[in-house]
């Protein structure tokens, strides 16, 4: 079958879609964006969250089939995302690159392949500040869980993160990095206001 | 053509600082948190088929017949390989002991032993052909336990054992013992007014990193293949692959792809393998990737454990002898099982003195699933069960548990019971007395304006008290663990460092084998770069076969070992890169010749601090490369009658506080606080090296409290291969983990550090033990504990 859908902002079309597949493998093996990921495939370990329409699913327990006209935001493209909540201007995040903003579109300074000097979402960057990634598998997922959480609540209290994202789990780091970068976002994000 | 997701250089820029003691951020960190950095499942190529291994669905059982014909016949199959397709003689793989078959011959061991491989244009297709293939299985008895294996009329595991320990071993279905004796543990006895016994008993945990176990196998034109893997140590499956394909190891190319966590189930070979002789038969790129189900069958675990103690003490508190039995159930195949069995006899004493000592450890083969490495690697069991013997015997003499430990602490000094002096810094009593010295957590923390927050108390949001039925527990625990291969293994590493001019600015760049795993060893790679060679911009190429061995990624070994083997090859390129200074400007300045000369900023400077000249003029348009391999202090093996033998590199202390509180009436756990002070010698990364004794101590909690892999007695069938089932900790179940790093430096080891990844794991098990103990009252010989454990009301014991 054929699924249409928009994925960080942009119209996406797989073809060929085995009816079993599920949104997590058109994602990884069809789409060429395999940031989210495939830890558990079992809907136990939020590695593989991505938001459709806003919402916060575990894309392996999605069928494919069912995101045909929906919205789909990643980890590729969390920072995007919040650059255009944080200018107000989008709340779904399907709204993509503006045409000025495309047309006025030059490459920012990076640096080699760390990607330094790449643009990044206030959560990304706290996760990399805080030391809350190791091997990293599961840093996409929890960024799109946190990243969900503080737009809900920007003023979490402890209680509040664990239990937004006691459906992400870690196997390095003991989470507590992984607060300690929830809540330095949380902090940058109030002193932004 | 190189897939996608083949790993680059990474660069830290000219805007990164950092050398070693600084908190450097991690170089792979954008790529990591942008969803950009490929792991080994995100591996792709055009014209790629998708491998999938078929394994059994009994224990042991001979294989009557295999027929593939089906699978063959589906549309989108591409091959079907079985035993028979094997290209060479070499039919079998292993770590230490090569008894592990690449696919079932005749017979299989364990439950999910791989029997056939197929290679399909999808991965369903993959499956439903896997699922086609008929396999006649007739049922053999299985060995499940010490009893069965050693049974005068047992069934053999592996029948015509010729592996170098089959010669002292007691019982073929044993795959290793080593006994340890030291002084004279009867006339000790003597003097013991306590005397306590235990017998503990240890659950199968799994490392579960959450990167499935995967890779990409590329066939080349040369006839070769190219592995893009995730794995701990690339050379070490090097000469374990090459040999079954027929290749020569210059044919087999392997490369890191990125790791999702490894926790020792990386040290065995999975798919790799599987991949490269599918890759080979059909001319085409293969892909494997385990679900979380195959994965727990894919991968080795922390092997089960039954130890039987007995400690004696005088009435003021000295320990007087200490007997052990430790038995360690390794399952169908060999892997890491003798070094487990080394590890567990040398580390049984703990961090005491004990002069008089009778220790035996074995590792038994049986039909339960494969056991090998797992952080801690037989030292954790050990740790669990000698706790609760301290806890047991200061109760018994109505000392302080905190204080009894001290008061009978090892120091520098010290002799392990292998005779081996400790000689670096082991303050034990020290660590001890800052993890008893840190706060408390205040009590009733889920009291708040608007009643109990049940997030904080045992059962959480399941609403199942509000503090009724509540107890507070609070437990200590102290543990060793050695750091680096043991037992006089040749446990080096390679380097090599290039410093070169690039756009008039020094650049130096690191190429080793390494796998970087999560741990940071990339990190800590370029921080030394920059401490030795005083330049900022540092390149870290991808982990690779073209250069020499790292060794494993395991053993809390990397930083001192492969961060050792940069820092030398860091200090040869100084001193050539010296040398040419030397030549060319020798004559203008006399330090030259006479200071002692640094790099630093970009410059040469004496110790002083006088500048001589800058680096980009020193070097201009030449470049200095050395590759060097790179040794610590050699170690001896344990002799076999008595285990004496300075066997070990290095030791690794940690000791926790727990804070538990218990609901009694259900039996639910909630841990409130796991407290850890860790000497760590020198602190390259201190963040990273918090985020190691966190996640340590995490493992720790998780074996405490909730994982096991259950294997069902009867059939020796795992019964819970999912997370649905094997429960790790979540961030609800994590409590804060306050740290207290003490920096002792090792003067035999490179900066002074210590191997740091292992002994949070270890002491951070029996300290929750001891405090849900405090809180209950209860004996608890076992763990993981659960709630029918806490509430008396399990159907059986185990």
């Amino acid at each position: 079958m054929r699924v249409n859908f928009t994925v960080n902002g942009r119209p996406q079309e797989a073809d060929d879609v085995w009816e079993g597949e599920s949104l997590l493998y058109v994602l990884r093996e069809r789409l060429g964006l395999p940031g989210s990921k495939n830890a558990c495939e079992q809907g136990e370990c939020g590695s593989c969250t991505v938001r459709l329409d806003g919402v916060p699913v575990c894309s392996c327990l999605v069928a494919a089939g069912q995101v045909e006209g929906r919205e789909v935001v990643t980890v590729e493209g969390l920072a995007d995302y919040a650059r255009q909540r944080a200018e107000g201007g989008c709340t779904t995040g399907a709204c993509g690159t503006s045409l000025q903003n495309a047309q006025q579109w030059e490459a920012k300074g990076t640096d080699s392949q760390t990607g330094e000097g790449t643009e990044l979402s206030p959560i990304q960057q706290a996760f990399i500040d805080a030391g809350a990634v190791q091997c990293g598998f599961c840093t996409p997922g929890l960024l799109v869980a946190a990243d969900e959480m503080l737009e809900r609540n920007p003023n979490p209290t402890d209680a509040d993160i664990r239990e937004a994202l006691s459906g992400n789990l870690c196997r390095c780091t003991g989470y507590e990095k992984i607060m300690d970068a929830v809540r330095l976002a949380a902090a940058r994000q109030s002193e932004e206001v | 053509m190189s897939p996608n997701g083949a790993p680059t250089k990474i660069t830290q820029g000219s805007q990164t600082k950092g050398g070693i003691g600084e908190s450097t951020l991690r170089p792979d960190g954008t790529l990591k948190v942008t969803g950009e950095f490929a792991y080994s499942s995100d591996m792709w190529h055009e014209d790629m088929l998708w491998g999938q291994i078929l394994r059994s669905t009994v224990a042991h059982a001979e294989i009557v017949s295999i027929d593939t014909s089906e699978a063959l016949a589906m549309p989108g199959v591409y091959a079907v390989l079985t035993y028979d397709d094997l290209p060479t003689d070499v039919k079998n793989y292993g770590l230490e002991i090569q008894d592990t078959p690449v696919l079932a011959h005749g017979k299989v061991r364990h439950h999910g032993e791989p029997v056939a491989i197929v290679a399909a244009d999808h991965p369903e297709t993959a499956r439903r052909a896997a699922a086609k293939i008929k396999v006649d299985y007739r049922d053999l008895p299985v060995i499940t336990d010490e009893a069965s294996a050693t049974a005068p009329d047992a069934i053999l595991v592996h029948e015509n054992r010729d592996d170098h320990h089959a010669g002292h071993v007691p019982h073929p279905n044993i795959v290793h013992r080593q006994p340890i004796v030291r002084g004279d543990v009867a006339e000790a006895r003597k003097r013991a007014d306590v005397i306590v016994e235990g017998e503990y008993t240890f659950g199968m945990q799994d490392q579960a990193f959450l990167g499935p176990e995967s890779g990409l196998a590329v066939p080349e034109e040369d006839g070769g293949v190219h592995l893009y893997i995730a794995t701990q140590w690339l050379h070490s499956d090097l000469r374990q692959i090459a040999p079954v394909l027929g290749l020569p190891e210059e044919k087999v190319r392997m490369t890191l792809a990125g790791v999702g966590g490894a926790f020792g189930g990386r040290e065995d070979l999975s798919m790799q393998i599987h991949a490269c002789l599918l890759a080979l038969r059909t001319g085409k790129p293969v892909k494997i990737v385990y679900n979380r189900f195959e994965s727990f069958f894919g991968h080795v675990h922390r092997h089960p454990a039954k130890l039987y103690y007995e400690h004696g003490a005088t009435r003021d508190g000295k320990l007087t002898h200490m007997k052990c039995r430790i038995v360690l159930d390794g399952g169908a195949y060999a892997s890491a099982s003798p070094a487990v069995v080394g590890n567990a006899s040398s580390l049984s004493v703990g961090p005491y003195v004990i002069d008089d000592v009778d220790i035996e450890a074995i590792a038994l083969y049986t039909n339960n699933p494969p056991c090998g490495a797992m952080r801690g690697f037989g030292a954790v069991q050990a740790c669990f069960a000698y706790e609760a013997q301290m806890d047991k015997l200061a109760k018994e003499l109505g000392m302080d548990p905190v204080e009894f430990r001290q008061l009978n602490a090892m120091e520098q000094g010290t002799l392990m019971p292998t005779g081996q002096p400790v000689d670096s810094p082991a303050p034990v009593a020290e660590l001890l007395r800052r993890v008893k010295a840190m706060p408390m957590p205040p009590e009733r923390q889920w009291e708040s304006s608007e009643g109990a927050d049940v997030r904080q108390l045992p059962g959480g949001l399941s609403n199942t008290t509000h503090g009724e039925g509540v107890v507070r527990g609070v437990g200590y625990a102290v543990g060793i663990k050695n750091v680096g291969f043991s037992e006089g293994f040749d446990d080096y590493s390679t380097a090599k460092v290039r410093m070169e001019v690039v756009g008039g600015e020094p650049v130096v760049t690191v190429h080793t084998a390494m796998a970087e795993v999560g741990q940071g060893g990339v990190t800590v790679h370029a921080q030394i770069a920059r401490t030795e060679l005083g330049v900022t911009q540092v390149t870290i190429n991808p982990a690779d076969t073209q250069v020499g061995s790292a060794g494993s990624t395991s053993a809390s070994r990397q930083t001192y070992v492969t961060g050792g083997a940069v820092k030398n090859a860091c200090e040869l390129v100084r001193e050539k890169v010296l040398e040419i200074g030397r030549r060319k400007f020798g004559s203008y300045h006399p330090a030259w010749a006479t200071a002692e000369l640094l790099l630093e900023g970009g410059k040469v400077v004496t110790d002083g601090g006088e500048v001589l000249g800058d680096l980009a003029d020193v070097l201009e348009d030449e470049v200095v490369e050395v590759e060097e391999e790179w040794r610590h202090r050699p170690t001896e093996p344990f002799d076999l009658r008595t285990g004496q033998g300075n066997g070990h590199v290095q030791y690794s202390f940690a000791a926790h506080r727990a804070v538990v509180e218990v609901d009694t009436e259900l039996g639910l756990v909630k841990v409130i606080e796991l407290a850890c002070a860790q000497d760590v010698g020198k602190a390259l990364n201190p963040l990273s090296v918090l985020g190691q004794i966190q996640g340590g101590t995490t493992q720790g909690l998780g074996v405490a409290v909730m994982e096991e892999i259950v294997v069902d007695p009867k059939t020796a069938k795992v019964k819970n291969p999912s997370f649905t089932d094997y429960l790790i900790p979540t961030i609800l179940d994590t409590p804060t983990i306050p740290v207290d790093v003490l920096e002792l430096a090792d003067e035999h080891a490179p900066y002074g550090l210590r191997g740091i990844g292992e002994a949070p794991t270890l002491s951070s098990t029996p300290a929750v033990l001891a405090a849900i103990r405090d809180a209950t009252g209860l004996e608890l010989n076992r763990t993981p504990v659960r709630p029918e454990h806490l509430t008396g009301t399990q159907l059986s014991a185990g």
